[in-house]
């Protein structure tokens, strides 16, 4: 491994709060970790399992998904149904031997900029203590 | 009789009628094995029969024929299945008849076979005994030594719902611990489990049985054979069986019955029922949710509560 290895986390944020707080976060000068790249989602209840899968076994070490806090859905509902999958696909994928920890999931709203930079912090830490993902992962020839 | 029942209610919806065809269970062309019927006509109804290896789940043919009226020969777990495909709207109200026959749980053949040494030629039913001949051999064996893993863990052997039921219904026996798969794999290391995965999905030729047997995989076009967006590559890299295995079984959240025809419709002999019973045993501990138990309770993944868990979320 290498000695300055930083991990690759993919960032699954929702268009109406967890990206606009990720703005709030720049245009304030908040500090978090740069190992996030956003990808930028209608809504938390868009985010399709195969889309979590497939960054896993692209070499993403770790994904967090980000929507809006329970109620303050843009769509009413898409946070909730989001919530079901996301509760069942952590469940499974811890189950069948991938870390605990590789897939998390938060509520960030548009005027949380600090909580933001926690989390990414957070799950940064979290990622750099289980190490680059070797379960799973596609190995390039 | 049960076999002599189901030809009798076949003959009667045939002949008025009723449905197009009946599709239920004929001889197989080997022993131990039997193969899904489709009479059409009232005379033929005599090729119907009923055994302990009428281990297929028809409910697959509910969208196979959605052209037709169907007359439908279930299990206990064939009828969940019809029930859950008729929450996701497969099928027009009425097209669907079952035949509902309260199972005796079906005998595993494979495990039949590694019992004895040399190839079984011949295979007979009587009572709890299964006789077995083959070259140089002739045994008796008890029948529930030999059960499905799946329908040992069967909660439900009559069916939940039925148009007409052929017999009496059977006693429910209460487990000893439900999920019993799922919760021996919890008791594992997550490395435990991990390995135990990479070594079952390596054997995947990919012939994708498990999917054209599961009467839920009824997708016009599956995510492995979409090429755009082409979310899987058409390799035998682990990742890729894998990525396949995961995404199947997870694709079955809320709607699997539990019927084990994934796992036997392997030819590589891989474990796949502990997987959605993983899922099942969560969709019941999260949603309260069991597929085709209650008819009108939607799809657990389709709807939500307000006080869903949510204490993983930061």
């Amino acid at each position: 491994m290498e000695t300055n290895w930083e991990p690759k986390i993919l960032a699954f944020l929702c268009n109406w709060c967890s990206y606009a707080g990720a703005d709030l976060a720049g245009t304030s000068r908040i500090q978090y970790s740069p190992n996030i790249r956003v990808i930028r989602v209608p809504c938390s209840g868009r985010i399709n399992p195969l889309f979590i899968l497939k960054a896993l076994q692209s070499g993403i070490d770790g994904v967090l998904v980000s929507g809006c806090h329970p109620g303050d859905c843009h769509y009413i509902s898409g946070n909730y149904i989001g919530r079901r999958k996301s509760t069942t696909l952590k469940r499974f994928v811890e189950f069948l031997g991938i870390e605990e920890g590789r897939v998390q999931f938060s509520w960030v709203s548009a005027a949380e900029g600090g909580k933001f930079s926690q989390v990414v912090d957070g799950v940064t830490q979290d990622i750099k203590k289980l190490g680059p993902i070797k379960r799973f992962v596609k190995k390039q020839n | 009789m049960i076999e002599q029942k189901i030809r009798e209610i076949a003959k009667d919806l045939l002949s008025k009628k009723t449905v197009d065809l009946v599709i239920g269970f004929g001889e197989g062309t080997l022993p131990l094995r039997v193969t899904p019927r489709f009479i059409r006509s009232p005379e033929k109804v005599d090729r119907l029969i009923w055994n302990s290896f009428c281990e297929n789940n028809l409910a697959t043919y509910v969208h196979k024929f959605s052209r037709f009226k169907l007359g439908l020969v279930v299990k206990g777990c064939d009828a969940r299945s019809v029930i859950a495909l008729s929450l996701e709207k497969r099928f027009q109200p009425g097209q669907i008849f079952m035949i509902g026959v309260p199972c005796q749980r079906m005998v595993d053949r494979r495990k039949v076979s590694r019992a004895v040494k040399g190839d079984i030629l011949q295979a007979r039913e009587e009572g709890d005994l299964l006789y077995v001949k083959g070259d140089g051999f002739e045994v008796s064996l008890k029948r529930n030594d030999f059960l499905y893993s799946s329908c040992q863990a069967c909660t439900h052997r009559n069916p939940t719902r039925a148009d007409v039921m052929v017999g009496d219904p059977v006693e429910e026996l209460p487990l000893k611990e439900p999920y019993h798969e799922a919760k021996e794999f919890e008791k594992m290391s997550p490395e435990e489990r991990w390995k135990f995965f990479e070594k079952e999905t390596s054997r995947c030729i990919r012939c994708y049985a498990c999917r054209e047997a599961c009467p839920m995989c009824y997708c016009s076009e599956c995510f492995v054979d979409s090429s755009n967006p082409k979310w899987i590559e058409k390799s035998f890299s682990p990742s890729d069986l894998q990525f396949y295995h995961i995404v199947r079984a997870y694709h079955q959240t809320g709607r699997c019955s539990g019927c084990g025809a994934c796992e036997r419709a392997c030819p590589m002999e891989i474990r796949l029922g502990y997987l959605t019973q993983k899922l099942n045993q969560d969709v019941k501990e999260l949603f309260k949710f069991e597929t085709g138990i209650g008819s009108e309770a939607p799809p657990p993944l389709s709807t939500f509560e307000i006080a869903d868990k949510q204490d993983f979320i930061k």
